[in-house]
C-alpha cells in the first residue's frame, strides 16, 4: 500500500506503508545511527517525534526484545528507506515488520530519507503527517500541521508506579523523566539500588528516603513545558545530595537554576557525536538525542555553574558543572544504548560524588 | 596539542613494488600523508623502491629516492639526508619492517632520529604473536588458542592438545604468506614448514580455528592525548578462513545489532589504546555467530589495504589524519577535509552501503588452484557504493571486468543439486555465482547457510537478485517492474536480455517512465551537515544532488578500474597527472573509478569524483549529468580505451587521438596499410581465424611463430608455438574466450626488444629515452628487465627508432601519448606493437629523464605546440644515468602458478634501480626486487638444449665468483665438457637425493631453468620451479636475466651504493 510523507513545508514524499496504516502527525526528526534501530524506536525521548533513520538498510538482524530501552516503542512513526526482508540474528525473535504493526506504528518505506534529511538540514525541524490517504488535501492538511505541538509528553512515558531495582551499594532515587532502561541498569550494575520515581514525585518525598545520589533522566519534548518539575528540581538542587543528570535532565536542572534553554535547528540525534571533557581535555564519542540545548553563558556569568562538556563540531553546551554543588549533568547519553559506551565511566564519577561504592 | 615543533624533515618510507598483499593502498595513503606534511611545512624525504608510483613524484615529496629498500639503503640514505625523525606506517609491513630493524640495531638512536607515528615498543606488541598474545590476555581481550612455535614438532605437540583443524599464521609476512589452515598432521606439517621458512624470525602462530565464524573489522585513530574514534567497521561476506584481502567485503557491518557492534568497538578501542598507537590501526575480529563470543584475529598497527577501503567507504582521510597526528597534532585539532566545518575527531556514519570485491588472477594463472584460503591471491579490488546491497553488488561485479556483469555470469547450471551442494563446500572466487544458482535450484537458503557459513542475510541479498532475474524472464517489462530492476542496479542490456527487448528499447522505456540515475553524495556524516566536497555514487530513486556546473570547461578522466596484472597502478598515476594537468589548465576535472586503493578515487584529486563501474553504461549516466566538453581516454589503460567507441555514441569528444586512429594501431589490416605507407618493416605476420589457417601460416612463415587474440591487454593469451600441435593448443585456448576478434600469427624474431613513449603534438614528436629490454623478445615487455638509455644497439639504430616514432605518430595522428615497441636485429628496425595511449613505462620514463610526459601529453591534447612548451622536438639527450626497471613476481602467493616467463605478461609490480654505472643498477634493480645474493653460495642449472651452448659463459662466470653449481644430466655435461666444476644431480623421478632434495634442503640461493619454447608437457620443470619459489628459491627461467644477474654480482661494490635524489634530475 502507498503512503505519504507530508511536510508542514508542501514537501511530499510517497512510498509504501509498513506497521500501522494509521494517520498520525508529529515532530519529524533524523538519526544518523548505522545500528540500534530497536534502542531508538523504544526510547521515550522520541515520544512525539516521528523518526527518519538516515541508514538505509533496517531491520537487518530483527527484534530483540531484551534490547527495548523501555517497555514499547515511543515514535510516533517510523521512516525508513528499506525494511530488510528477512531479520538475520541469533537473538531475533521478531521481525521489524512485526514489530511496528504489533505496536500500531504507522511508518513509510521507499522513500529518499536522505532528500528528507537535507530538507530538515536545511529548515531545520518541522511537522510532517504520515497517511495512506491518496487524495490528501494539502490545504487542509498543511495548517494542521503548522498548529500541531507536541505538548506535554513527560506525562505520557513516565512510569506510573515507584519501583524498586535491589542493590546493596548507593541509595539512588532516579526521577523518570521517560528515562532509557540502561540509565538504571548502569547504576544497578554498579551496585546502586535504584528507585525510579514517577516524574511529579515532589522533591520532598524523594529527600525523605535519604538518597546517596539523585538520577535525573531523559526525556521528551520542550523543557520548558515541564513547569512544576522544574520547581522540583530546584528544590533538588537547594538539597546536598548529589545529582547526576543526563539530556532532560540536564536541561530541567538548568532552568531551575536560571539557566535558559532553546530549540536547536535539527537537534543531534545519533551515535558519532564528539565531546570535550573541558576538565581533561579529552575528547569522547557520545551517543545523543536532544532537540533543546542549554545556553551555558548566563549560568557561567552568574557563577552557578561551568561548561564540563562542549560539542566540538558545534560548540554548543553538553554538560555542566555546578559551583560549590557535588552536582554536574550532562546534554549526551552516557547510558549508550543505542551508540558509543565511550563516556560510561561518568558514572563512575557519579559513584565517586556518592562517596563511592559502599 | 598543537604540532611538535621538533619535527622538520621528515623520512617517508613507501612500500616497495606492487605484489599481492602490498599494492596500490600504500601508494594512495602514502601520497595522501606526504601532502598532509607537506601541508604543515615539513621538509619530506621520500624512499620507495616503486618508481610507477605517484609517491615519489617530486611534486609530491622535496627529495625522492627511488632505491631498494633495504636496511643499508635506509642507513645510508639517514647519514646523507639527516631527517630528524622517519614515518614508517604509511609503506605497508615493508616499511614496518625495515624500521623495526634499524630501531633494534640502535641505528636510529645513534643518529638522533625518531620513529613519528609509531613506537618500536607499540609495532612490536602489535606484530609479535606472543607479546600481541599478552598484552590482549592483559586487557582481557579473547584470542583464540594458540602458540608460537619455531619447530614443526612443538606445533604438532601444541595441536595435539588443542585439536584439528588449526589456522597457520607466520610472524612478520605480508598477506598472510606462507599461512593456511592444516586439517590434519599431514597437512600441519607442510604448512608449518614452509610458514617458518618465510617467517623473518622463523616463528609461526599455531591457533585454535574459528573458521565459519563472522569476521569484522574496525579502522580506529587514535592521538597522543588518547582520544580515539573508529572511521567505521566492516563485515566480510565470507566468514573466517578466507583472508579478508580475498573475501567480499561490505560497509557498515549489515548483520550486527548494535550491542555487538559496540561491543567490538569497545574491543578495538581498549586494543588501540593498551598498544599506545598514534595514528590508525585496523582490528580484525572473529565473532561467533550464535553468541557474542569473539576473537582478535589480528591487529596492523599501521595504515592498510582495510583502512584505504575504509577511507574511500567513508570519506574520511586517514592517512592523512594519521601524518597530523604523527606532528603531535590531537584529532579535535584537525579539519574534516569533507565537510570543511566539523573535525576528525567524529565518527563517519554512512547512509549508503559499501560492497568490495577483490580482483583474482586466475585469469593470468590458469593453471592455479582457485581456492581462497587465508594466504591473500588477489592482485587488486573494486569499491562499489549503493544505498542497497544488491544494488551495490551488482556494481562491484561489473566494476571487476572479468566478464562477469550479474550473477548468471558463470553458468553452473549444468550442475545437478547435490554436484551443486559439494560445489558450495569449495570456496573459492565463483562462491556467489554458485550460491544463486543453488537458489535458482531450489535449493533451501537454511541449507546454503549451513555449508557455506554465509549469514543468511546475504544469502537472502543474492535470493532477491536471482527473483529479479526470473521476474524479468518472465513477467511484462512494466514501469515498477524496471523501476524495481534498476533499484537493484541491473544492467540496461541485462534486462534487455531477460526481458527479450534490445538495450535501446530498455534504455528508451527507461526514458519514457523517467527512471534515470540520481547521484548521492559520500559525505561522511549522513547529510547532518552540508559537504564541500564533490564525491558521488549513483542511486535510482531519489533526488540527483550532483549539478552540472557550467562555469568552466570540463574534461571526463576515465580511470583504469582495479589493478590487476597487465594493467597496474601505473595507469592510475597517469589518470592523476592528466587530471592535475587539466586543472592547471583552467578545466574542471571529472574522475570516474572504482579502484578504492588508488590516488585517483582519492577525494580531493579531481574536482568531482564519481565512484561508479567503467561500464558504457554507467560512464553515460554520469555524463548526462555532467555533459562534459570531452573525455580523455589515453591514460587510463585498457579499461578507458574500450569505452572509446560508447563515449563516441553518447556524443562526448574525446580529447587527444581520435577513436578512428586508435583503431588503425590495432587493426592488423589497416595497420599494415600505416607501416607500408610509413616503409616501416615489421615482422611478416597472417591474421586467421580457424586452426587450420593459423597451421598454414606458420608453415608459410616457419616456426616459431607468436601466436595471439587481437586487441590483447598484457599480452594475454600470446604464445610462442613450435609446432602445429601448439598452434593447435593456442588457437584452442583463445577461442574459449569468445573472440569477436581475429587472430594474429606473426614470425617470432629473436632479438633486442626496444621500446619508446613519445608525445605528439600531430606536427612534432618528443621521445624523452629509448629503453631497452634484458630478456629477448618473447617474454613480455612488462616481465622483462628494462634498460634507459638503450646500452647495446648501435647510433644508427636509434636513429632508425626515433625516425619511426615519428612517422608512425604522424600516419596515426597521435595528439598525446604513443608507445612503441620494436625489434632491433643487427641494425634492422621492426615494429611489433604500437599502442596509442599511455603505457606502463611512462611513470618510469618520466622519472629517470626528468620531463614530465602526461602533463606534457596534456597540454598537447589541448593544443599547444611543444615547442612553445620549451622542449626540443625529437630524441632527448641521453642522461647521465642508467635506469633499470625490473619486473617483480608474485608467483609464491598463487599456489600452481607456472612461473616460467612468455609473451603473457605475470609480473605484480616492478622496482628500479638508479646509477652511474650499468652494473650497479642492475645490482639495485636485483635488490630492489628482492633478489638478495648470495647466501649459501649454490645453484642449480637446468637449461634446454637451445641455451646449453649460451649457459657455459654464464656458469664460467658464477664458478668464478665461488658458486658451486649443482646440474641435471644433459646439462652437467656440457659444462663439464666446457671446463667448468659442475655436480651432476639427478632429475625428480630418479632416485634422492635430486634436484628436490636440494631445493627443500634450503641451500640453494638460485635456479637458472629455461623451459622449453613451446607447450612444456613435462612436468618437471613446473614442479621445480614451483617447489622452488615455495621455498624461497629464486628462479631465472631466461638467460639473459642471468647473465644480468650475474654481470651485477661481478661488478658491484656492495656496500657501497650511490644514492641519487630523483627530484633533482632536471632534463630542461
Amino acid at each position: 500500500m502507498k503512503a505519504f510523507l507530508i511536510l508542514e513545508d508542501g514537501h511530499v514524499f510517497t512510498g509504501t506503508s509498513i506497521g500501522s496504516t494509521r494517520e498520525v502527525i508529529s515532530e519529524i526528526v533524523f538519526n544518523t545511527s548505522m545500528t540500534g534501530y530497536l534502542e531508538v524506536m523504544t526510547d521515550p525521548s522520541y515520544a512525539g517525534q516521528a523518526v527518519c533513520m538516515t541508514y538505509p538498510l533496517i531491520g537487518n538482524y530483527g527484534i530483540c526484545y531484551e534490547d527495548q530501552e523501555s517497555a514499547r516503542p515511543w515514535i510516533d512513526g517510523y521512516i525508513v528507506r528499506e525494511l530488510s526482508r528477512i531479520p538475520s540474528n541469533f537473538r531475533s525473535v521478531d521481525s521489524i515488520w512485526h514489530y511496528l504493526e504489533k505496536h500500531d506504528i504507522p511508518g513509510i518505506a521507499g522513500i529518499d530519507t536522505r532528500a528528507l534529511t537535507k530538507i530538515l538540514r536545511e529548515k531545520g525541524t518541522m511537522n510532517g503527517m504520515i497517511t495512506v490517504n491518496e487524495n490528501y488535501d494539502l490545504d487542509e492538511i498543511i495548517p494542521r500541521l503548522k498548529a500541531y505541538t507536541t505538548g506535554k509528553v513527560v506525562e505520557k512515558v513516565t512510569c506510573r508506579e515507584k519501583e524498586v531495582l535491589k542493590g546493596s551499594g548507593p541509595k539512588v532515587a532516579l526521577l523518570d523523566l521517560g528515562a532509557k532502561r540502561n540509565i538504571a541498569k548502569s547504576l544497578n550494575e554498579r551496585g546502586c539500588q535504584v528507585t525510579v520515581y514517577p516524574a511529579h514525585t515532589s522533591a520532598e518525598e524523594i529527600l525523605k528516603t535519604n538518597p546517596d545520589g539523585i538520577m535525573l533522566s531523559n526525556g521528551p519534548g520542550d523543557p520548558k513545558e515541564c513547569g512544576s518539575i522544574i520547581q522540583e528540581v530546584k528544590k533538588l538542587y537547594d538539597s546536598q545530595v548529589p545529582i547526576f543528570a543526563i539530556c532532560l535532565g540536564h536541561q530541567l536542572m538548568a532552568l531551575a537554576t536560571g539557566g535558559d534553554t532553546h530549540k536547536m535547528k535539527y537537534g543531534h540525534r545519533g551515535g558519532n557525536h564528539p565531546v570535550k571533557d573541558l576538565q581533561t581535555g579529552r575528547v569522547y564519542i557520545s551517543s545523543q538525542n536532544h532537540g533543546y540545548v542549554v545556553d551555558a553563558d548566563s549560568l557561567e556569568a552568574k557563577k552557578i555553574a561551568k561548561p564540563a562538556f562542549v560539542n566540538v563540531n558545534d560548540g554548543t553546551n553538553e554538560g555542566l558543572a555546578y559551583e560549590g554543588k557535588n552536582i554536574f549533568t550532562v546534554q549526551f547519553h552516557p547510558e549508550a544504548c543505542p551508540g558509543p559506551q565511550d563516556s560510561s565511566y561518568l558514572f563512575d564519577r557519579f559513584m565517586e560524588m556518592m562517596g563511592g561504592t559502599k | 596539542m598543537p604540532k611538535n615543533p621538533e619535527i622538520k624533515k621528515v623520512l617517508v618510507i613507501g612500500s616497495g613494488p606492487i605484489v599481492i598483499g602490498q599494492a596500490a593502498e600504500f601508494d594512495y595513503a602514502g601520497t595522501q600523508a606526504c601532502r598532509s606534511l607537506k601541508e604543515e611545512g615539513m621538509e619530506v624525504v621520500l624512499l620507495n623502491s616503486n618508481p610507477a608510483t605517484i609517491m615519489t613524484d617530486k611534486d609530491i615529496a622535496d627529495r625522492v629516492y627511488i632505491e631498494p629498500l633495504t636496511v643499508e639503503v635506509v642507513e645510508q640514505l639517514i647519514l646523507k639526508e639527516k631527517p630528524d625523525s622517519v614515518l614508517p606506517t604509511l609503506g605497508g609491513q615493508a616499511g614496518l619492517n625495515l624500521a623495526m630493524e634499524l630501531e633494534e640495531k640502535g641505528f636510529l638512536k645513534e643518529n638522533n632520529v625518531r620513529l613519528i607515528g609509531t613506537t618500536a615498543e607499540t609495532i612490536k606488541k602489535a606484530e609479535d604473536r606472543q607479546e600481541f598474545k599478552d598484552t590482549m590476555e592483559k586487557i582481557g581481550e579473547p584470542v583464540a588458542a594458540s602458540k608460537v612455535v619455531t619447530t614443526v614438532q612443538d606445533g604438532v605437540e601444541f595441536t595435539n592438545t588443542i585439536g584439528y583443524p588449526v589456522v597457520l599464521r607466520p610472524a612478520y609476512t605480508l598477506g598472510g604468506s606462507g599461512g593456511g589452515i592444516a586439517n590434519n598432521e599431514y597437512e600441519l606439517r607442510e604448512i608449518l614448514e614452509n610458514g617458518l621458512r618465510l617467517s623473518r624470525v622463523g616463528e609461526v602462530l599455531v591457533e585454535r580455528c574459528i573458521a565459519g565464524w563472522k569476521e569484522i573489522e574496525y579502522e580506529v585513530m587514535r592521538d597522543s592525548a588518547g582520544n580515539c574514534i573508529t572511521v567505521c567497521n566492516m563485515e566480510n561476506i565470507d566468514p573466517v578462513g578466507v583472508h579478508t584481502g580475498d573475501s567480499i567485503v561490505v560497509a557498515p557491518s549489515q548483520t550486527l545489532g548494535d550491542k555487538e557492534y559496540q561491543m567490538l568497538r569497545t574491543s578495538a578501542l581498549n586494543i588501540i589504546t593498551e598498544l599506545g598507537i598514534t595514528g590508525g590501526c585496523n582490528v580484525q575480529y572473529a565473532l561467533h555467530p550464535e553468541s557474542f563470543e569473539y576473537c582478535v584475529i589480528e591487529v596492523n598497527p599501521r595504515v592498510s589495504r582495510s583502512s584505504a577501503l575504509a577511507s574511500k567507504a567513508t570519506g574520511y582521510p586517514i592517512a592523512k589524519v594519521a601524518a597530523k597526528i604523527a606532528l603531535g597534532y590531537t584529532l579535535d585539532e584537525i579539519k574534516n577535509a569533507i565537510t570543511g566545518k566539523t573535525y576528525a575527531s567524529f565518527e563517519p556514519m554512512l547512509d549508503y552501503c559499501v560492497v568490495k570485491i577483490p580482483r583474482l588472477p586466475f585469469d593470468k594463472f590458469i593453471s592455479a588452484k582457485r581456492t581462497l584460503t587465508t594466504q591473500m591471491k588477489a592482485t587488486g579490488e573494486v569499491m562499489s557504493i549503493c544505498n542497497n546491497f544488491e544494488g551495490a553488488l551488482m556494481k562491484a561485479i561489473r566494476s571487476l571486468e572479468q566478464h562477469v556483469d550479474s550473477l548468471m555470469s558463470y553458468d553452473f547450471s549444468h550442475l545437478s543439486s547435490e554436484e551443486l551442494l559439494e560445489e558450495l563446500k569449495i570456496v573459492d572466487d565463483r562462491r556467489i555465482w554458485k550460491i544463486a544458482e543453488a537458489i535458482r535450484q531450489g535449493i533451501p537458503q537454511e541449507e546454503i547457510h549451513k555449508i557455506t557459513q554465509i549469514d543468511l542475510w546475504f544469502i537472502d541479498k543474492i535470493a532477491i537478485l536471482v527473483e529479479m532475474e526470473e521476474k524479468l524472464r518472465n513477467e511484462e517489462l512494466t514501469e515498477e517492474l524496471l523501476t524495481e530492476a534498476k533499484r537493484l542496479e541491473f544492467p540496461d542490456y541485462i534486462i534487455g536480455n531477460l526481458n527479450g527487448k534490445t538495450e535501446e528499447e530498455v534504455k528508451a522505456l527507461r526514458k519514457e517512465y523517467n527512471i534515470t540515475a540520481a547521484y548521492k553524495m559520500v559525505d561522511t556524516c549522513a547529510a547532518e551537515f552540508a559537504a564541500e566536497t564533490p564525491y558521488y555514487y549513483s542511486v535510482y530513486g531519489g533526488e540527483n544532488e550532483a549539478a552540472e556546473t557550467k562555469d568552466k570547461k570540463k574534461v571526463l578522466v576515465l580511470g583504469s578500474g582495479p589493478i590487476r596484472i597487465g594493467q597496474g597502478i601505473e595507469f592510475d598515476f597517469c589518470s592523476v597527472h592528466c587530471t592535475w594537468a587539466f586543472s592547471k589548465e583552467g578545466y574542471e576535472t571529472i574522475i570516474i573509478n572504482n579502484n578504492p586503493e588508488t590516488v585517483s578515487t582519492d577525494f580531493d584529486i579531481a574536482d568531482k569524483l564519481y565512484f561508479e563501474p567503467l561500464t558504457p553504461e554507467d560512464v553515460e549516466n554520469v555524463v548526462n549529468v555532467e555533459k562534459p566538453d570531452g573525455a580523455v581516454v589515453q591514460f587510463g589503460g585498457q579499461t578507458a580505451i574500450k569505452l572509446t567507441e560508447a563515449l563516441i555514441k553518447m556524443g562526448v569528444k574525446i580529447l587527444g587521438t581520435s577513436a578512428e586512429n586508435v583503431d588503425a594501431a590495432e587493426d592488423r589490416e589497416l595497420f599494415d596499410g600505416i607501416l607500408e605507407q610509413c616503409r616501416i618493416p615489421r615482422p611478416k605476420g597472417h591474421t586467421v581465424f580457424t586452426a587450420e589457417e593459423a597451421k598454414k601460416a606458420a608453415a608459410e612463415l616457419g616456426y616459431p611463430v607468436l601466436v595471439r587474440p587481437s586487441y590483447v591487454l598484457g599480452g594475454q593469451g600470446m604464445q610462442i608455438a613450435v609446432n602445429d600441435e601448439d598452434v593447435e593448443e593456442y588457437i584452442g585456448i583463445i577461442n574459449q574466450i569468445a573472440q569477436e576478434h581475429p587472430i594474429l600469427v606473426d614470425k617470432y624474431l629473436v632479438g633486442k626488444e626496444i621500446e619508446v613513449d613519445a608525445v605528439c603534438d600531430g606536427e612534432d614528436i618528443l621521445i624523452p629515452g629509448i629503453m631497452e629490454h634484458i630478456e629477448r623478445a618473447g617474454i613480455h615487455s612488462g616481465d622483462s628487465i628494462s634498460v634507459y638509455p638503450a646500452q647495446t644497439i648501435s647510433a644508427t639504430a636509434k636513429e632508425t627508432i626515433a625516425e619511426y616514432t615519428r612517422r608512425l605518430a604522424k600516419a596515426l595522428h597521435v595528439v598525446g601519448m604513443i608507445n612503441i615497441q620494436f625489434i632491433v636485429c643487427g641494425e634492422e628496425v621492426y615494429v611489433i606493437e604500437v599502442n596509442p595511449r599511455s603505457s606502463r613505462t611512462v611513470p618510469y620514463i618520466s622519472k629517470v629523464t626528468g620531463i614530465p610526459i602526461v602533463p606534457l601529453a596534456t597540454k598537447v591534447i589541448l593544443g599547444h605546440k611543444l615547442k612553445d612548451l620549451g622542449y626540443t622536438p625529437g630524441l632527448q639527450p641521453e642522461a647521465k644515468h642508467i635506469a633499470i626497471k625490473m619486473p617483480v613476481f608474485s608467483f609464491e602467493k598463487i599456489r600452481g602458478a607456472d612461473i616460467s616467463l612468455g609473451p603473457e605478461m605475470k609480473s605484480t609490480g616492478e622496482c628500479l634501480g638508479i646509477a652511474t654505472t650499468f652494473n650497479e643498477a642492475l645490482y639495485k634493480a636485483f635488490l630492489g626486487a628482492g633478489v638478495k645474493l648470495p647466501k649459501h653460495k649454490n645453484m642449480i642449472i637446468t637449461v634446454r638444449d637451445e641455451d646449453k651452448p649460451d649457459v657455459i659463459e654464464i656458469a664460467h662466470r658464477f664458478e668464478a665468483l665461488g658458486y658451486k653449481i649443482y646440474a641435471t644430466r644433459s646439462t652437467a655435461k656440457v659444462l663439464k665438457e666446457n671446463g667448468v666444476k659442475v655436480i651432476r644431480t639427478n632429475k625428480l623421478e630418479q632416485p634422492s637425493p635430486n634436484l628436490m632434495d636440494l631445493i627443500l634442503g634450503h641451500k640453494i640461493d638460485l635456479i637458472i631453468d629455461t623451459p622449453p619454447q613451446g607447450v612444456e608437457h613435462s612436468k618437471d620443470g613446473f614442479l621445480i620451479r614451483r617447489n622452488a619459489i615455495e621455498t624461497g628459491v629464486n628462479v631465472l627461467t631466461s638467460l639473459d636475466t642471468a647473465a644480468a644477474l650475474v654481470t651485477s654480482l661481478e661488478n658491484t661494490d656492495l656496500h657501497n651504493l650511490t644514492l641519487i635524489d630523483i627530484a633533482t634530475i632536471d632534463n630542461v
